[in-house]
């Protein structure tokens, strides 16, 4: 399967790449505890506010507000980004924004730039396109670091190495990290004490730091990042040169808008009431030059879909992820996207078009838990049955649609009905022997490959009705 | 209360594979006391087009549904999921393919339409039906009666008051069981092992009779269990709360 560091372009389909994750027991258990130790806290950190809904709501209603105004917002930021001294740079797409990014690190002479954990820069595939120009990405949060070092793929949006057990990570440090203690252990602590070691030194001898933003204020020109690890600071505040790259979605109009979000997000990301570290710049440090990049890359599309265009709102806190029991069971390398589970099913499709995607908006139940938990109520379950319909109409005349329409049209009309229904009867055949159904042809087998089916009923229920 | 005049919207499933369901659900409602209409003119909500991505295909069914209980009172279906269709999409669907009429009209149709546990609850007001089921039942909530209707412990009410009854709590219970209509085919292995753990959790309980206000989740999870021989009989909430003393449902099959 092709994994780019965009949303996936080309790669197998969903029910096909679910099954390395659904076959991998050490990654099932690890998803499973993981999941659920996140989900109960999640849980306990919403229950404590008895304004939740209201949260959500002006959530929902303030990202509502600056999507159905964006370019005047967009211009607004500009404007006070320009005027603390920040250069501001528009990228239509994924090329355009790395190309950017590579030209302002070549224009230092580094050949290294450290990260903050980005999902933008992910998405746009930047270390690839700077390792191409000899250009060496290190990522500092732990996670990604991992990831990185195991050149692996991210499988979760908070949590990327969530599907690797600490054995792993210990053997992987052993083999990729340099000057690390050739006896590590897997005790978390020395895990992490040997990740600090690594990154200190980056820290101090890295000059160019490239950033996301989980926010832009835009009547003030404040970027904010909100982390755990604290390394992020450490890229913010010491490199000469600092690059942000942000989704044009990201904009908040005014800094008391941030009250909303700066409770939503860390309640619903790791269950805690407030992150450890937000960290807010309005303009550059004395000394340091600073950059941002406004990357559209599929925005400006979804936001004209009305069915769609709510996948916008997304803060990227991964409570869907976390409480999705598809993404549980398959993992996160199954969505072949930056972007996994729920949101990553709505948003992949709409960033980078339905047609390479049509697998991903069937890969859900709509059991409806992503909606409930989604911190800007983001609709997901009928978001998905607005791409499924995307996806048929883009498939044309299929064996599928045709069945689809012969069913239909039998069930526009009770007399038609009532006769399929009577003919199903014909089926009890096939359960005489045990009294249910073991096995069916294609594409039937797929039910009965591992359940059985009732013998149907003598009688239907209404013929039962009409002979009372 | 009055005697109400109630439209059973039966649902293709209950009609052409599990008439038991409709059949209590008639018995329930005439023993509290009402009276019990079957639109002829009914076939299916449409939801497994709608939801597989041919809602166009769908309008025709939902004009259907609507005409069939457009002079109905009150509509009462034993099915959340199939509540949950009438009542959030039909009237979108109708609209986002350009018939505007026929989504005022089904909303009309969507205002009357109430799940099972809802009306008795409700509607009626009633949480004691004067059911008798001596057995021990675990209720697995259905995920659309639980995230798109809101039912709540409605069901668990009705089944508390249940004489005779040893319902014990699921683990996990508010966990998809992986059916999900078409899912359950489009994406088999991923729907199996989401069954293997609601089968699990079921059999944890070692409840004889597995409860649900969906006969679709109940056809699968009762499925893989009729696979496995796990001597666990998936029932209907309206069976269990049908079943009398002198007109006890059959848990021996």
């Amino acid at each position: 399967m092709t994994f780019l560091g965009m949303p996936a372009l080309s790669g197998a389909p969903f029910p096909v790449a679910a099954r390395a994750g659904l076959h991998n027991a050490q990654m099932r258990r690890n998803l499973t505890k993981a999941t659920g130790t996140i989900r109960a806290k999640r849980a306990s950190a919403v229950a404590e506010l008895p304004d939740w809904a209201e949260l959500r709501a002006a959530g929902a209603a303030i990202k509502d507000a600056v999507l159905a105004d964006l370019g005047t917002h967009l211009l607004r930021l500009e404007a006070a980004l320009v005027e603390r001294g920040t250069t501001v740079h528009w990228a239509r797409d994924a090329a355009e924004a790395s190309r950017v990014v590579t030209d302002l690190v070549r224009a230092t002479g580094s050949t290294e730039v450290i990260k903050v954990k980005s999902m933008a820069t992910a998405e746009i595939g930047l270390n690839e396109t700077l390792a191409e120009s000899g250009i060496r990405a290190v990522e500092t949060d732990l996670a990604e670091l991992i990831v990185q070092l195991g050149h692996d793929r991210p499988s979760h949006i908070l949590v990327p190495a969530i599907h690797k057990g600490r054995a792993e990570i210990r053997d992987l440090f052993r083999r990729e990290m340099p000057g690390v203690d050739p006896d590590l252990t897997d005790d978390p602590r020395a895990l992490a004490e040997a990740a600090r070691k690594y990154l200190r030194h980056k820290f101090t001898t890295v000059d160019v730091a490239v950033s996301g933003a989980n926010f832009a204020v835009a009547d003030t020109g404040a970027l904010v990042v909100v982390e755990s690890e604290g390394n992020g600071r450490m890229c913010l505040t010491l490199p000469r040169t600092l690059i942000s790259v942000v989704g044009i979605e990201k904009l908040v109009p005014t800094w008391r808008d941030l009250e909303v979000f700066l409770q939503l997000l860390p309640r619903s990301s790791t269950g805690e009431r407030m992150n450890p570290y937000t960290s807010v710049w309005t303009g550059p440090t004395e000394g340091q030059a600073s950059h941002v990049v406004l990357v559209d890359n599929g925005r400006a599309a979804t936001l004209s879909d009305p069915g769609g265009r709510a996948a916008l709102r997304c803060i990227r806190c991964s409570a869907c992820l976390n409480s999705c029991p598809v993404y549980e069971r398959t993992g996160g390398h199954a969505y072949g996207s930056v972007y996994p589970g729920p949101i990553g099913a709505v948003l992949s499709p709409q960033l980078t078009g339905v047609e390479h995607n049509r697998t991903l908006p069937f890969a859900s139940t709509l059991c409806g838990v992503c909606y409930d938990v989604c911190p800007v109520a983001i609709d997901i379950p009928s978001m998905l049955v607005h791409l499924r319909e995307k996806v048929t109409e883009s498939r044309g005349v299929t064996a599928e649609s045709a069945a689809m329409r012969a069913v239909a049209w039998a069930m526009s009309d009770a007399r038609r009905w009532r006769r399929v229904l009577r003919a199903g009867r014909l089926g009890r055949a096939l359960g005489r022997r045990r009294d249910r159904i073991g096995h069916l042809p294609p594409p039937l087998a797929a039910w009965t490959d591992a359940r059985d089916l009732p013998r149907p009923p003598q009688q239907t229920f209404g013929d039962w009705w009409e002979s009372r | 209360m009055d005697a109400v005049r109630v439209a059973l919207f039966v649902t293709c499933l209950v009609d052409g594979l599990y008439p038991d369901v409709g059949k209590a659900t008639v018995a329930l409602l005439e023993r509290l006391g009402h009276e019990v209409v079957v639109p002829r003119g009914q076939t299916c909500c449409g939801q497994m087009h709608v939801n597989t991505g041919y809602a166009g295909q769908a309008v025709p069914i939902v004009r259907n549904h609507v005409e069939a209980f457009a002079d109905a009172e009150v509509v009462v279906t034993p099915s959340g999921s199939c509540a949950g269709s009438v009542r959030h999409q039909h009237a979108d669907v109708a609209r986002a393919h350009g018939d505007a009429a026929l989504g005022d009209r089904a909303d009309r149709v969507a205002r009357r339409t109430y799940e099972l546990s809802e009306f008795l609850v409700d509607v009626l007001g009633v949480t004691d039906v004067g059911a008798y089921f001596p057995h021990r039942v675990t209720y697995h909530p259905t995920c659309h009666s639980l995230r798109v209707l809101d039912v709540g412990d409605r069901p668990l009410r009705l089944l508390r008051a249940v004489r005779g009854i040893d319902l014990v709590e699921l683990p996990a219970a508010e966990t998809c069981c992986g059916f999900g209509g078409t899912f359950a085919l489009k994406n088999a292995d991923t729907s199996t092992a989401m069954l293997a753990d609601k089968m699990r959790a079921v059999l944890d309980t070692g409840a004889r009779v597995l409860t649900a206000g969906d006969s679709s989740c109940l056809m699968h999870i009762g499925g893989g269990l009729s696979r496995l021989r796990a001597g666990v009989r998936p029932l209907h909430l309206a069976q269990v709360l049908a079943s009398t003393a002198d007109r006890p449902v059959e848990v021996a099959r």
